[in-house]
């Protein structure tokens, strides 16, 4: 079964190395399939060198410039999540003011409103955690507001008749169901979280995954580029693989 | 002492009628046991009792004053599905009752008082044979133990009222005798006034001290909403048999040989 699991990378790695071989036959300079060699000299000198001008290993200020912008988003959208979501779920007043508000919200396509961003948050940090924040949080919080009312309505009775009073049913019943709810949506969000993550970092950054490989794409520099796309996929998978552990560990009912 | 009266009770859904005229006095520690065809209201009448359901019309007292409009802790509940809390261990479920009324700001209990409520928990654990699965999670019990949780867990909170809304009506015949053993057993530790819902006759005249029936009185085949159910049969068990008209043995016997449940040939009391 690994091995089934395994062959569509290797039959992918092997189509990669006979096309490659074959352009650098053609013309030693091609920079569109670089050799494994190349690959592995640009990777070291990203990955252990440090940069002859600003003197940082760039792989690692890249990837902890981008992490720490995406954990931040994240958990922010978390929180606002599971906060608003639950307020949404639990309580009709606040499901009447903003239910269909937060699904209006949760249409506008983030991208579009990034020039907005940039002009009233400024091009540091906070726009690009801004980004992924509007990108992410309405679709959490809009779930987590599902989830919620999902819940049967004769567990919320029985809870009543066992004396919980609005306060004690969110925090004894409702909130402990919608935790593996929130892993799933946050999980469910990796990918759009990295889309407006490079997004945002391509257009206006000095640091980041998603920088670097808009920098050296002027310089048609495959070698950087790909193995950065690999590392991007494999820190997202990593992060899914993480949230899905939590999940069934910390959550052995659900 | 509970006394529950219910006169002239009404409910309507915009035109549609439920139930009429329902006129009802139920003395301390009854176990009334409610049957009638689908949809005749049944439910509705134990929602109504419950608090999530507001008569139209009537009046609705317990020991004389009127009913509070929203389910509390003098009132348990027994659904036939769902009533469980799925991230909740067995005794967690059944702690959650005390903890909630313990602790009005975390619904948590600490020390103690913790203590002791779980050295409650465990003796009704033992009353109802869940004692080797208290640390599972409700997923992990069969339906039969999930019910035993489920009317547990409602009994902890030593409630004046408990109502029963079908709750074996999923399980094996073989379980649902141990059930009515089990559920009788907590009926008389308690001393609380008892109302199911059942599709089964045989049951209700096995668990009941009072029968009741829900039909139709009237009907118009025009307007089928017209008219709602009510009480058609008011059935004293146990020993006071004798002062009906109805033969109560016959019902049960009629309804097993041709192979319907209910009582739809009972034609209401002129």
């Amino acid at each position: 079964m690994l091995f089934l699991s395994m062959l569509p990378f290797i039959l992918l790695i092997s189509a990669y190395l006979v096309y490659s071989n074959a352009r650098l036959a053609a013309n030693p300079g091609d920079k569109l399939l670089p050799s494994p060699a190349t690959l592995a000299s640009t990777i070291h000198h990203y990955a252990f060198e440090e940069d002859e001008r600003s003197g940082d290993i760039l792989l690692w200020t890249d990837t902890a410039a981008s992490l720490k912008r995406i954990l931040t988003a994240l958990g922010i959208s978390a929180f606002l999540g599971v906060a608003i979501g639950l307020a949404i779920g639990v309580i009709p007043y606040v499901r009447a003011t903003l239910a269909s508000f937060i699904a209006a919200l949760s249409l506008i396509p983030p991208l579009a409103i990034l020039p907005i961003l940039f002009i009233v948050a400024g091009l540091g940090e906070l726009a690009k955690v801004l980004l992924i924040i509007i990108g992410v949080a309405p679709v959490v919080v809009r779930d987590l507001a599902l989830r919620t009312a999902e819940l049967p309505a004769e567990q919320m009775i029985k809870a009543q008749t066992l004396g919980a009073s609005t306060w004690q049913l969110t925090i004894r019943v409702v909130m402990p169901q919608m935790w593996p709810r929130l892993i799933d949506a946050l999980r469910l969000s990796l990918g759009s979280a990295w889309l407006f993550l490079i997004a945002s970092e391509a257009i206006a950054s000095t640091e980041g995954l998603g920088y670097r490989i808009f920098l050296v794409r002027r310089y048609l520099a495959m070698d950087v580029i790909l193995p950065y796309v690999a590392w991007i996929t494999l820190l997202a998978f990593g992060m899914d693989a993480l949230l899905r552990i939590v999940r069934a560990k910390a959550f052995r009912w659900a | 002492m509970t006394q529950i009266t219910v006169k002239r009770l009404w409910k309507e859904y915009e035109g549609q009628v439920v139930l009429e005229n329902v006129n009802l006095s139920v003395g301390d520690h009854e176990f009334v046991t409610i049957v009638g065809a689908s949809g005749c209201g049944k439910t509705t009448f134990l929602r109504m009792l419950l608090g999530v359901e507001i008569p139209t019309r009537g009046e609705l007292l317990i020991d004389g004053q009127n009913l509070p409009q929203e389910p509390g802790p003098d009132r348990g509940i027994v659904f036939q599905r769902y009533s469980l809390f799925p991230h909740l261990t067995v005794l967690d479920n059944l702690l959650l009752g005390l903890e909630l009324s313990g602790s009005r700001v975390l619904g948590r209990l600490l020390g103690a008082r913790r203590r002791a409520a779980i050295a409650k928990a465990d003796r009704l654990l033992d009353a109802v044979g869940l004692d080797a699965a208290r640390s599972k999670y409700p997923a992990q019990l069969s339906g039969g133990m999930q019910q035993r949780l489920s009317i547990a867990q409602s009994v902890i909170c030593e409630p004046k009222i408990l109502l029963l809304d079908e709750p074996f009506g999923a399980l094996d015949p073989g379980v649902t005798a141990d059930m009515h053993e089990l559920i009788l057993k907590l009926w008389n530790m308690n001393k609380m006034t008892i109302f199911m819902v059942t599709h089964d006759l045989k049951e209700s005249f096995h668990l009941g001290t009072r029968l009741l029936v829900f039909d139709k009185v009237r009907v118009d085949s025009q307007a089928p909403d017209r008219f709602g159910a009510t009480i058609t049969y008011n059935i004293p068990l146990k020993g006071h048999r004798s002062i009906q008209t109805v033969d109560a043995a016959c019902i049960v016997n009629k309804t097993e040989n041709d192979g319907q449940n209910l009582p739809q040939h009972l034609l209401p009391m002129q």
